[in-house]
């Protein structure tokens, strides 16, 4: 069952060949004391159909955006997924590989390395992107912790309550020992007061982070913040949604200094939440305190182009303490169904999907707001998700809404669902869901 | 000659060309945006057609060597098989299309499964409690240093700033020792090649917060002294981490809990055969001892009766480290794997891995010298020392020319305590043939001409690349 591929006649010939009398011998340097003197307590060995037989039990017992229509986001987004990514992405040149050690023969994931940098940078219009991240919470932090050396301001980091409350999360504990205060702006009416931020904003502030669309859907007044952060010497981190850039501007157009990602919504599956990829790009005078591996083009001794992971001296295995980050690989198998997709989709691909979410996202908003009771919670411009208040149990219409067939939202707080809306919900299926919210609110 | 993989995609781009197509709206609404959040164009992408892309795609990927193609012996790396069941049984809808924000009682058998995945992490590791939620080897490492200063933070002990980390270890023990707010400090390895005991005592005091130790280490050696290590460590109330990036050694043979480790994390991707995906994604959970429970990052998964859920009251927590739970997809290999190999599986992965370690190290050993130990376990580091001495040859040489013979290279360089290192780690999933194959071509370059190795590899996409030019005149992504 182990994979493993030795006769016993192999055994004994290596055996043989190392000198030892049986298997046992070889492993005698681990002391006798210590040694596990018992079977692990594990299941027993499954062959594949059995396996296979067990998976598809437990896979049908949860919910999902297959059984499911999918109106839940909250960061994570039941957007379509040509066939061309899984085809590209299951190959297993790519996926069996690892980190490019030896560039020669590890082109193919470099040079897709290379292109998924090129196609962040576009989409950004930023300067310079990393090859990737964990995921989006976790690049908010780097980003961050990249502002505060950049700066030299440890004291303090300024974000919008209306960041993703994960991510700020994430960022709170990286930032618990480093004896940097973390100020959270609160968001009462769906978007950050740019004023607000500027009070909170001192000579000790390294970051302003703020996310566009919010994590409740609605737009910042982004280009306020960043001039705002800009005047008090603070860099502005912000958070996109990589398919609002379809019709967006870009975070490099309004004054990002660092932009960060969540790219799920590029080509990669909910997957319960992960992998996931994490984006980062920024300006080209921050190149070199990026964390994370980069790719680099150059020339081979034929005087070919090509690549290979650059400016390494920024990382761990040549800094150790001192590294950027103690980041040692990326996303690699996520970049690479990020570069397929956002190439499957091309720029008139891309703005359409963008489009599409948007007028959907309206469509429902206005259903769901013509059943009585529920109103939107703000007033203000959202791209694709949207935030309605109700006047029960948002958990309890949930759970019924689930038995009508729907992933109908996200709850927040005690009376606020988040609904998300992309490309791949039709009319149908909307008017479905408003059709079934009503007849659950009227009960 | 063919170049279409070697441009790039903006070079193949043609304006109006298409490959996915958009439905229309059937909606009738607007998109409600304000026209001043609005860019004028779309981002400037490549414009291909499918064909263009699969082929430019497909093209890119035969100049990859990976497991799927060639022996890659890259040590510490664990470079083994990636079972193809594993793709299909993560694939199917019902785990790959649940939503990481749906309700426990909407995805309970994934909560099954991530409940499972800990309860066997910590019986393959001997210590009691495990997050999941790390999302790579160096993520857990980082969280088990938060967990340890939260502790020590609890118990009013903040004296403990020090975190102790042997040189032969990996970058990321001391990179993410300085992210945890902790002063990383060295400890040397003696003459074996395992953690000299006496520098250790000399470095121990009131301060020490945490002793990081990779066993089996960096050369393949198990630490033998690891018990009384760890008492020392306990003694001046440090804790002692595992980093387990070489669990492959020991699986069911010794636990990490039961000599002395009070926190470890696992490589689930390296171990428990997560692909590698070209660099990532991994997934890099950790268990610790009881009393460092309360501080594990939260949500964890907890089984109420039959019901499975998603605890975040845990006020002692450090928090989260990433959005979610935890690299689901790469855990739910672990799972597949753990559940098809069982105790007596894990075993013989161990063992074989062993078995073809000190084989292949026997093979090569009188022309690559081994400095370290009379046996490994799961891998050895070689020496070049030899050849570079008497023909030019180095260990770079060696390991580029193996390209040309279809093999990946081992770890080169690392650890730094031997000179010219070649660090080969064949896995269990090799056979025989492979390894007399692999020992017979290392024999074969060691008599090649050194000028002609000097230019290796020869049958590669590319020839070597100037690596200094890339990083003076970095050139990151594509220019109009």
């Amino acid at each position: 069952m182990a994979y493993t591929l030795l006769t016993p006649a192999d055994r004994q010939e290596m055996l043989k060949a190392v000198g030892a009398s049986s298997v046992e011998q070889l492993l005698d340097q681990i002391p006798a004391d210590i040694r596990l003197g018992r079977p692990l307590a594990l299941p027993a060995g499954l062959c594949e159909q059995d396996l296979t037989e067990l998976t598809a039990k437990l896979a049908a017992k949860n919910c999902s955006a297959d059984s499911h229509v999918c109106f839940l986001g909250g960061g994570a987004y039941d957007h379509f997924i040509p066939a061309v990514v899984d085809a590209i992405a299951s190959r297993g040149e790519y996926y069996t590989a690892y980190t490019p050690y030896q560039a020669e023969a590890s082109q193919g994931t470099l040079q897709v390395g290379f292109e998924f940098q090129s196609l962040i940078c576009e989409l950004t219009g930023l300067d310079v992107a990393n090859a990737s991240l964990y995921d989006g919470a976790s690049a908010v932090a780097e980003a961050v912790l990249m502002a505060r050396a950049l700066t030299d301001r440890p004291g303090k980091v300024v974000i919008a309550g209306s960041v993703h409350p994960e991510y700020r999360a994430t960022l709170a504990t990286y930032l618990t020992n480093l004896s940097t205060e973390l100020v959270t702006v609160p968001v009462p009416s769906g978007v950050v007061d740019p004023a607000e931020i500027r009070k909170h904003v001192d000579a000790n502030t390294s970051a302003v982070v703020v996310q566009h669309p919010n994590f409740f859907g609605c737009l910042e007044d982004v280009e306020q913040i960043a001039a705002a952060t800009k005047a008090a010497g603070a860099l502005f981190v912000a958070v996109f949604d990589p398919i609002s850039l379809g019709v967006l501007k870009r975070p490099g157009d309004y004054g990002a200094d660092i932009a960060v990602a969540e790219g799920q919504g590029l080509g990669v599956p909910l997957g319960f939440g992960g992998p996931y990829l994490g984006i980062l790009a920024c300006r080209q005078e921050y190149v070199r305190k990026i964390p994370g591996r980069i790719v680099g083009q150059t020339t081979d001794r034929r005087g070919k182009r090509c690549w290979v992971l650059t400016l390494q001296t920024r990382e761990q295995h040549i800094r150790r303490d001192k590294a950027t980050s103690n980041i040692c690989t990326n996303q690699a198998l996520l970049a690479l169904r990020a570069s397929v997709y956002l190439t499957a989709l091309g720029p008139a691909g891309l703005r359409e999907t963008a489009d599409l979410c948007a007028r959907k996202a309206h469509y429902a908003a206005a259903q769901l707001a013509k059943i009585p009771g529920v109103k939107l919670a703000y007033d203000k411009p959202f791209f694709k998700e949207f935030v309605v208040r109700v006047p029960g149990d948002p958990a309890k219409l949930l759970a019924d809404l689930r038995a009508d067939g729907f992933l109908a939202g996200l709850q927040i707080g005690a009376h606020d669902i988040a609904v998300a809306v992309t490309e791949k919900r039709s009319k149908d299926e909307i008017d479905r869901l408003a059709a079934a919210w009503a007849r659950r609110a009227a009960r | 000659m063919k170049t279409i993989a070697t441009e790039l995609l903006n070079e193949l781009s043609r304006k109006g060309r298409r490959c996915h197509h958009v439905p229309a709206s059937d909606v009738e609404a607007d998109h409600g945006l304000p026209a001043s959040a609005l860019s004028a164009a779309p981002p400037a992408l490549p414009e291909v057609g499918e064909i263009d892309l699969i082929r430019h795609f497909v093209n890119l990927s035969t100049r990859n060597m990976a497991i799927d193609t060639s022996f890659y012996p890259l040590g510490s790396c664990t470079m083994k098989y990636n079972p193809k069941r594993h793709e299909r049984l993560a694939g199917l809808p019902g785990l790959a299309g649940v939503h990481p924000l749906q309700p426990d009682d909407s995805c309970q058998g994934m909560l099954q499964i991530m409940y499972e995945m800990q309860q066997f992490l910590c019986e393959i590791s001997g210590l009691p409690a495990c997050s999941l939620q790390p999302a790579a080897g160096a993520q857990g490492e980082l969280t088990a240093l938060y967990v340890a200063a939260a502790y020590f933070r609890h118990r009013k002990q903040t004296h403990k700033s020090r975190v102790l980390v042997p040189d032969s270890a990996h970058g990321t023990n001391p990179a993410s020792a300085a992210l945890a707010g902790f002063e990383a400090v060295t400890v040397k390895s003696g003459p074996d090649g395992l953690v000299d005991v006496n520098d250790l005592a000399s470095k121990l005091d009131d301060k020490t917060a945490v002793f990081m130790i990779t066993n089996p280490n960096t050369l393949g050696l198990f630490e033998s002294r690891i018990v009384e290590i760890a008492k020392r460590v306990h003694d001046v109330g440090g804790l002692v981490y595992l980093d387990g990036a070489n669990m492959n050694a020991i699986l069911g043979l010794t636990r990490p809990g039961d000599f002395g480790a009070d926190m470890q994390h696992y490589n689930v991707h390296k171990t428990f055969t997560g692909p590698h995906g070209g660099g990532g994604p991994g997934s890099g959970p950790i268990t610790v001892r009881d009393f460092l429970e309360p501080f594990l990052p939260s949500p964890m998964v907890v089984k109420d009766g039959d019901r499975y859920r998603l605890d975040s009251d845990r006020p002692l927590s450090i928090g989260r480290v990433r959005g979610y739970f935890g690299t689901i997809g790469i855990l739910l290999r672990g799972w597949f794997y753990i559940r098809t190999l069982g105790a007596a599986g894990l075993r013989e992965v161990s063992e074989v891995a062993v078995l073809n370690a000190n084989y292949l190290r026997e093979k090569v050993k009188d022309i690559y010298a081994v400095p370290y130990g009379d046996r490994c376990l799961h891998e050895f580091v070689a020496s070049a020392k030899k050849l570079r001495a008497e023909k030019k040859i180095s260990a770079m040489e060696v390991a580029k020319r193996l390209l040309d013979f279809g093999f990946h290279a081992p770890t080169v360089y690392f650890p730094l305590v031997v000179p010219e290192a070649l660090m080969m780690e064949p896995t269990e999933t090799e056979s025989k043939e492979t390894l007399d194959q692999f020992a017979e071509v290392l024999r074969t370059i060691a008599g090649e001409d050194a000028a002609f190795l000097k230019e290796a590899p020869h049958t590669t996409a590319i020839s070597r690349p100037d690596e200094v030019k890339a990083a003076k005149e970095p050139i990151l992504h594509w220019k109009r």
